[in-house]
């Protein structure tokens, strides 16, 4: 009688541990939210609106454009450079190198790299640049644009609103923070680029939003 | 006091002063290796990687130590003025500029010896005299 109870509650604690090691993590979903009640079918209907990318409009490196609507369906990576950038660029990109290299085959996922010297970074040199780095094809892309924009996308857009102590302005950019976007256009997640083990956090939190239902409500 | 122990005593002296000397350079060694790594830490490792690995086609590896060696007076160069234009490295060319490092020549002498000795290179220890004296004939 007793080894059938302490059977019995061995199976439930394994199946216990079993289930919570089943549970999938979902990644947070970062910046402002609001709700909001519209009717719908003459019902009250509360729904969350989440932060997302606003409209953007740039060039790769092959000189085609890339706008927001481009990248419709797909989960990705964001990061800012410079092809002259004698700091902690190269090593973002020996990490992000990683990324691409794991995730180059499957689709819709992309790498955008904007780069913060316009000016000397043309879509010439940025396709030098990919080839150097063994790049090829439209899983990364390089991207050129007006200077204002690329700040104001970076600064408003993908940094600060993951990070909140970017007060420092400008020192942002050499934070070399990977961030990640889900096909909402949300952010997921921010990463050390410099850092490989935060990189490799971030190779395995890709595979969590490949694997999420595209229209997950979550929280 | 026999003569056995007087004589034995002086050999002990003699092993020991030997011993001294001989690590000596060694330490030298030594230190210069342990400076260099700080260095390279601070100045090299963004670009050139951890384990000397270079990026891709765009920085070097530091790893060829044919490289090193033919153009070993030309090093600490190199790394005080920049380098710029193609080089061959392990059969392949770069042709991207590398940054003038502003550093003395004992910390050139330190780094360089980190590098011809780490990442599969077997240099001397590069001392800061040769440095002095590469720096002299710098083009």
């Amino acid at each position: 009688m007793r080894t059938t109870l302490i059977m019995g509650f061995a199976a439930i604690l394994l199946w216990s541990a079993c289930k919570s090691s089943s549970d999938k993590k979902t990644l947070p979903i970062y910046g402002n939210r609001e709700p909001v009640t519209k009717t719908v079918d003459g019902k009250q209907v509360t729904d969350t609106i989440y932060q997302t990318i606003p409209p953007f409009k740039f060039v790769n490196q092959y000189g085609d454009s890339v706008s927001n609507k481009t990248l419709n369906g797909d989960i990705y990576v964001v990061d800012f450079f410079f092809t002259t950038c004698p700091s902690i660029c190269p090593i973002m990109h020996r990490n992000m190198l990683k990324v691409y290299e794991t995730f180059k085959s499957t689709g819709n996922f992309k790498i955008i790299s904007h780069t913060i010297d316009p000016k000397h970074d043309s879509v010439a040199v940025l396709k030098k640049y990919a080839d150097k780095l063994g790049i090829s094809g439209n899983t990364w892309w390089f991207l050129q644009g007006k200077k204002e924009d690329i700040y104001t996308i970076a600064e408003k857009n993908y940094l600060v609103a993951v990070k909140q102590d970017s007060s420092a302005s400008g020192g942002y950019i050499h934070a070399g923070y990977f961030v990640l976007i889900d096909k909402q256009k949300r952010i997921r997640g921010s990463y050390d680029g410099t850092d490989p083990k935060q990189v490799d956090e971030l190779i395995s939190d890709i595979k969590i939003l490949q694997a999420e239902p595209d229209q997950m409500i979550v929280q | 006091m026999s003569w056995k122990l007087i004589a034995s005593l002086f050999a002990f002296v003699a092993i020991l002063f030997a011993a001294a000397c001989q690590s000596d350079e060694n330490l030298d060694f030594k230190r210069y290796y342990s400076s260099g790594a700080l260095i390279y830490q601070q100045h090299c490792q963004n670009c050139h990687g951890t384990n000397g690995e270079g990026l891709s086609a765009l920085i070097p590896p530091l790893s060829d130590s044919t490289y090193l060696r033919k153009n070993f007076s030309s090093l600490p160069c190199y790394v005080k003025n920049g380098l710029k234009g193609p080089i061959n490295i392990k059969g392949k060319t770069f042709d991207d500029a590398m940054p003038a490092i502003d550093l003395s020549p004992v910390e050139i002498a330190q780094v360089l010896t980190y590098v011809g000795n780490s990442f599969g290179n077997k240099l001397n220890t590069i001392d800061e005299q040769a440095v002095q004296k590469s720096l002299a004939t710098c083009k």
